[in-house]
């Protein structure tokens, strides 16, 4: 499999959420991505994985215009970012903000329909609503006032989760949702993410953990710097791509992974 | 009783227009961790105002004022690059911006006095803040500044509040951060040089973040933290300068940084929830009923041992379990005496049957824990115990329940010994 | 001794003993807390002054050590409580013990030699005639003796304490486990940082001290990574920094400490601009030949792949490459101009392609980011 030419399977000629060519972001004279072709199909829920260091958080921030770019160019849905912000919903990692801010769930969640208020006017009641039916969606209405620093890991997660579900986007962008929460948390968010998939959406999202990418997700993306392969995860999540883009580095824990592709091989599908 | 005079009004009004224009920016900037920032600023200005002087030749606040703003945003920019292209890391950023404007200041204010001998010049007052020399020109300009923040804040408030708590998912919704950013450093720009007339260069920083700092204690929403800043500055500007005219050689300046630092102090201590008097009182109370729970559980077991709850524990063996004093154990039995959970014989101690009943619920929590970690974590026995003494006072009588259902119901905890009932009520 | 000697040499010696000290605040990301300790002594040299009745010197060194040692404890009981941030603990501190030292001058000293302009700026010109006079013989200059002793103490400080001071500036959790206790080094650094700032109060003032603990220590910064050198060069600069600043005050007629510490700023620049290794030029320089570099090798990299998935002339066609990449004209004209220029592509009619010289340069790049083109 070339790796500039993923197969993709096109949903009947429709414009794909993400069109990504080459693309290289580099921080003041590092490479972080070199030369990315990519092109992801509608509808799914796609995993980005890769080493530490391997550019998968760059690549959503290229995309959502928070980097520039050295080459390339990003399509969402055929147009530039600039033209697509409504369509497009981002989770950042949970490290990004001071969680001691003077700030509760609900208006965390308000502030993602801060994009469609507008400069200079207020949240509407509608707004208000909106944000606290996507606490709801995410399970944690109850904590709605609660100020964000007495919330668990788990449920700031969901907090982040409900903010982007209130952007009422198409493409959602999630920087590792699955780290560092709960089980039970995992599972609602698993529970959303399919949801959100039955909706028709599409969720890229970057993953951390190789043993439960095969379970979660149903694409791949696996990134060292450079776009090591791309596809559905039945036939692209495979040891060889894996070596290819951990490059021997495969860790201790990953080895599960290798046993989850052993058990797949041998015919017990999970 | 002190003479409401000219100065007065006038100190007080300056020093209640700083507080709450102080307040109401100093909120972002301490929620931003840019509370230095100002001090910076307060001492980039100097240069500003003495060049502004040499190439008008005026007094007059405009230009001086411009040319404070003109240095401070210079300031703010150095910084910035500094940060930005080069190893120096921002607290020795700020330093050097702080320290060497405020140098080049110094080396044109003594050019100007040589320049004008005898005459002071008036540039003296916007280093250490000579409150009692605002005029009303001052005071003009002050309330122009103010109108403008409290608008500006007012319009542009739920940006503010992108910036501070989550840059980039601002930048993502489409809103032009950088230059958010930079309307906000702006603000405080103008609010730090049209302030230091007030409390002068060194003080400046107290303006701006002891308010904030205070109101943060009270509340856990920005738009109520920064109103309470804002009262909090004012009423501390008015007041540290109606004290600072009624008590002689009291200068205004930092008799107003005192009294808002006390009001910080009260915050910090006493505000409800995250006042550090309420939370030593809470942690007292609740070390105080583990003492308490320990010293029913350790009859229990005792008894336990002797297989019957009838005979008097002396009190040397209840020191010898853990190596507490005679006196310890008295403070801790007082309580229980009185809820009568314990009985006395001089120095011995026997359970009550209610005390029997409380201590029965304490080991009961102790071996259903034990029980979980074993059984669920499988933890090894011998490691479950130190885990159970801090539990078996967290859980709750729900938590306990639903533990005891998960486990199914189980008699004997992991190293044989009996679980007791649940408390009939 | 002439005056123009001994103010130099008060001015160097409070030089390099801010510049001793300073490194280390520098390195530690303390420099603020210097600046909240150049001004929270003041409440502890007045009440010396108001015990003793007299300007001694050692009252006010003790006096400052131990407002020195509360405002690092203050700060670090508010930033422990978690209730305030730690920038947020030294901007409320430090103001509010300056302003108790202001009142206590404005009412119980203001009448006495304690001038709080003094304090402030200093006065480094009446050094040479501020004699020390003890048992009625002179010993000159006082202000050389208070410096020079505080250098002398620093000296001793950093001499003694290098290791411990390396390791627990640059890993604070190995300095633990090794055994000595940071917070420890962490109180006599700051113990030594109020000492100094007392002995410099009479040169150059608490504002300008500020400029000499941090000024030339974050220049050598700029210049080395090690700790040796970078103490060697911040007291260099420093000594540099007053002699420069004296002689354009002479000149320019103005205040003698503030010339001093522009000098250390013009000094900063002159260092931010043109070190080798950190500064903006160099950096600016380094940056673009990078850049081009990668640039370079994307066009060759592009060249390669789409040479062999699709002949040529497709998408090896100029237009077509640069569309691709979205540059613009004059860039790409510029790297393709560059990349003939080393004879590592070359035009075949409209097409550009991969020379023999090319595809070897490309081997030999062996970046980890070609390991994984199959």
């Amino acid at each position: 499999m070339t790796p500039d030419t993923p197969k993709t399977e096109s949903a009947g000629g429709s414009v794909p959420p993400l069109e990504v060519h080459d693309l290289t972001v580099a921080y003041h004279t590092q490479p972080v991505l070199w030369d990315v072709d990519l092109t992801l199909p509608e509808g799914r829920l796609i995993a980005i994985v890769g080493p530490n260091g391997a550019g998968k958080s760059t690549l959503l921030k290229a995309v959502l215009g928070l980097v520039t770019p050295i080459t390339g160019w990003v399509k969402i849905y055929g147009a530039a970012y600039s033209q697509r912000r409504s369509w497009v919903g981002y989770v950042p990692q949970r490290e990004s903000v001071d969680w001691d801010f003077p700030t509760s769930a609900l208006d965390v969640v308000t502030m993602g329909t801060y994009g469609r208020v507008g400069w200079l006017r207020r949240p509407s009641r509608r707004h208000r609503e909106l944000a606290l039916s996507c606490l709801e969606k995410v399970g944690i209405s109850e904590l709605a006032r609660r100020q964000i620093s007495q919330l668990s890991g788990g449920q700031q997660q969901r907090v982040f989760l409900a903010r982007a579900l209130a952007q009422e986007a198409k493409l959602y962008l999630m920087d590792e949702p699955f780290a560092g929460v709960d089980a039970t948390t995992e599972q609602a968010v698993l529970t959303l993410l399919k949801e959100l998939r039955h909706e028709g959406k599409t969720v890229v999202a970057v993953h951390h953990d190789l043993q439960t990418v095969g379970q979660y997700f149903d694409y791949v993306v696996l990134l060292n710097m450079r776009l090591v392969a791309a596809g559905p995860v039945a036939t692209t999540f495979t040891h060889e791509n894996l070596q290819l883009t951990y490059g021997g580095r495969l860790t201790v824990l990953s080895e599960a992974a290798e046993a989850f592709l052993a058990q797949r091989s041998a015919g017990k599908e999970d | 009783m002190v003479e409401f005079s000219y100065t007065l009004r006038n100190v007080m009004l300056g020093a209640s227009l700083l507080g709450v224009m102080g307040g109401v920016v100093g909120s972002f900037a301490l929620l931003r961790r840019q509370s230095l920032l100002g001090d910076a600023l307060a001492h980039a200005a100097l240069p500003g105002v003495c060049l502004a002087f040499l190439l008008t030749g005026q007094k007059s606040p405009p230009s001086l004022l411009l040319g404070a703003t003109l240095a401070g945003v210079a300031g703010a920019l150095f910084i910035l690059v500094v940060v930005r292209w080069s190893r120096i890391k921002e607290d020795a950023a700020i330093g050097i911006v702080l320290s060497v404007f405020f140098a080049v200041g110094m080396v044109l204010l003594t050019r100007i006095q040589k320049l004008e001998t005898g005459n002071q010049s008036g540039l003296d007052k916007y280093l250490f803040g000579q409150a009692a020399t605002l005029v009303d020109d001052d005071l003009k300009w002050m309330s122009i500044v103010g109108a403008v923040v409290l608008l500006t804040v007012g319009l542009f408030f739920k940006e503010f509040k992108l910036l501070a708590f989550d840059n980039a998912f601002g930048a993502s919704l489409g809103f032009p951060m950088r230059g958010i950013e930079v309307i906000l450093t702006c603000l405080l720009v103008v609010v730090v040089v049209v302030g230091l007339q007030t409390v002068g260069v060194v003080l400046m920083v107290a303006a701006l973040i002891t308010p904030a700092a205070a109101a943060r204690q009270w509340t856990d929403r920005l738009g109520i933290m920064v109103f309470l800043a804002a009262a909090i500055g004012g009423l501390s500007g008015a007041a540290g300068a109606v004290i600072s005219a009624s008590v002689e050689r009291l200068p205004p300046g930092p008799t107003i940084v005192l009294v808002s630092s006390c009001a910080l102090a009260v915050s910090l201590l006493f505000a409800p929830r995250r006042g550090l008097l309420w939370a030593y009182l809470r942690k007292r109370s609740v070390m105080a009923r583990i003492r308490r729970e320990n010293l029913l559980k350790d009859l229990y077991l005792m008894g336990e041992r002797e297989r019957g709850w009838s005979n008097f524990v002396s009190l040397s063996a209840l020191m010898g379990l853990r190596g507490q004093g005679a006196r310890e154990i008295e403070r801790n039995a007082q309580p229980l005496l009185q809820q009568q959970l314990l009985e006395a014989s001089r120095d011995d101690l026997r359970l009550t049957q209610a005390g029997f009943a409380e201590a029965q619920q304490v080991v009961r929590k102790h071996r259903l824990w034990e029980l979980y970690l074993t059984r669920r974590l499988e933890l090894p026995s011998d490691h479950v115990h130190r885990d159970a003494e801090a539990m078996e006072h967290a859980l709750s009588e729900g938590a306990v329940a639903a533990l005891e259902a998960r486990l199914g119901f189980p008699k004997e905890d992991p190293h044989g010994r009996p679980i007791p009932p649940r408390r009939s009520r | 001794m002439t005056s123009a000697v001994v103010i130099q040499l008060v001015g160097g010696f409070v030089a390099a003993s801010c510049a001793l000290v300073g490194t280390f605040l520098v390195l530690r990301r303390m420099a603020l807390l210097g600046d909240a300790i150049s001004h929270a002594v003041l409440p502890g040299i007045v009440i010396a002054f108001l015990l003793t009745g007299s300007r001694a010197a050692l009252p006010m060194v003790l006096g400052a050590s131990a407002l020195g040692v509360v405002t690092v404890f203050l700060v670090g009981v508010l930033n422990r409580s978690r209730r305030l941030y730690e920038d947020t603990s030294i901007g409320v501190v430090f103001p509010a013990l300056f302003s108790v030292g202001v009142i206590l001058v404005s009412r119980y000293a203001s009448q006495v030699d304690l001038d709080l302009d003094c304090v402030l700026h200093g006065e480094i010109g009446l050094a040479p005639f501020d004699t020390l006079i003890i048992g009625g013989q002179s010993f000159g200059s006082k202000a050389l003796w208070v410096t020079g002793g505080t250098l002398l103490l620093d000296l001793a400080l950093v001499l003694l304490l290098y290791k411990e001071l390396k390791i627990a500036s640059f890993d604070p959790d190995l300095a633990a486990a090794v055994g000595f206790s940071p917070l420890l080094l962490h109180y006599l650094l700051m113990s030594a940082v109020s000492v100094t700032v007392v002995g410099s109060f009479e040169s150059v003032g608490a504002i300008l001290v500020v400029a000499m603990l941090v000024v030339p220590a974050a220049t050598a910064y700029l210049f080395t990574n090690r700790l040796s050198t970078m103490l060697l060069l911040a007291v260099g600069i420093g000594v540099a920094s007053s002699s420069a600043g004296y002689h354009f005050a002479r000149w320019y007629d103005c205040s003698i400490a503030g010339a001093m510490a522009a000098a250390a700023g013009g000094f900063f620049v002159l260092g931010l601009l043109l070190s080798p290794r950190n500064g903006l030029i160099a950096r600016a320089y380094v940056t673009k030949r990078l850049r081009e570099r990668l640039n370079e090798q994307l066009v060759l990299l592009h060249l390669k792949r789409h040479g062999e998935a699709f002949p040529p002339p497709r998408a090896s066609r100029t237009e077509s490459v640069q569309e691709r990449f979205g540059w613009s004209p004059s860039r790409w004209r510029h790297v393709v101009r560059r990349l003939e220029e080393q004879g590592l592509v070359e035009r075949v009619g409209e097409d550009l392609q991969l020379t023999a010289a090319g595809a070897r340069a490309l081997e030999q790049t062996g970046t980890s980011v070609l390991a994984h083109c199959p």
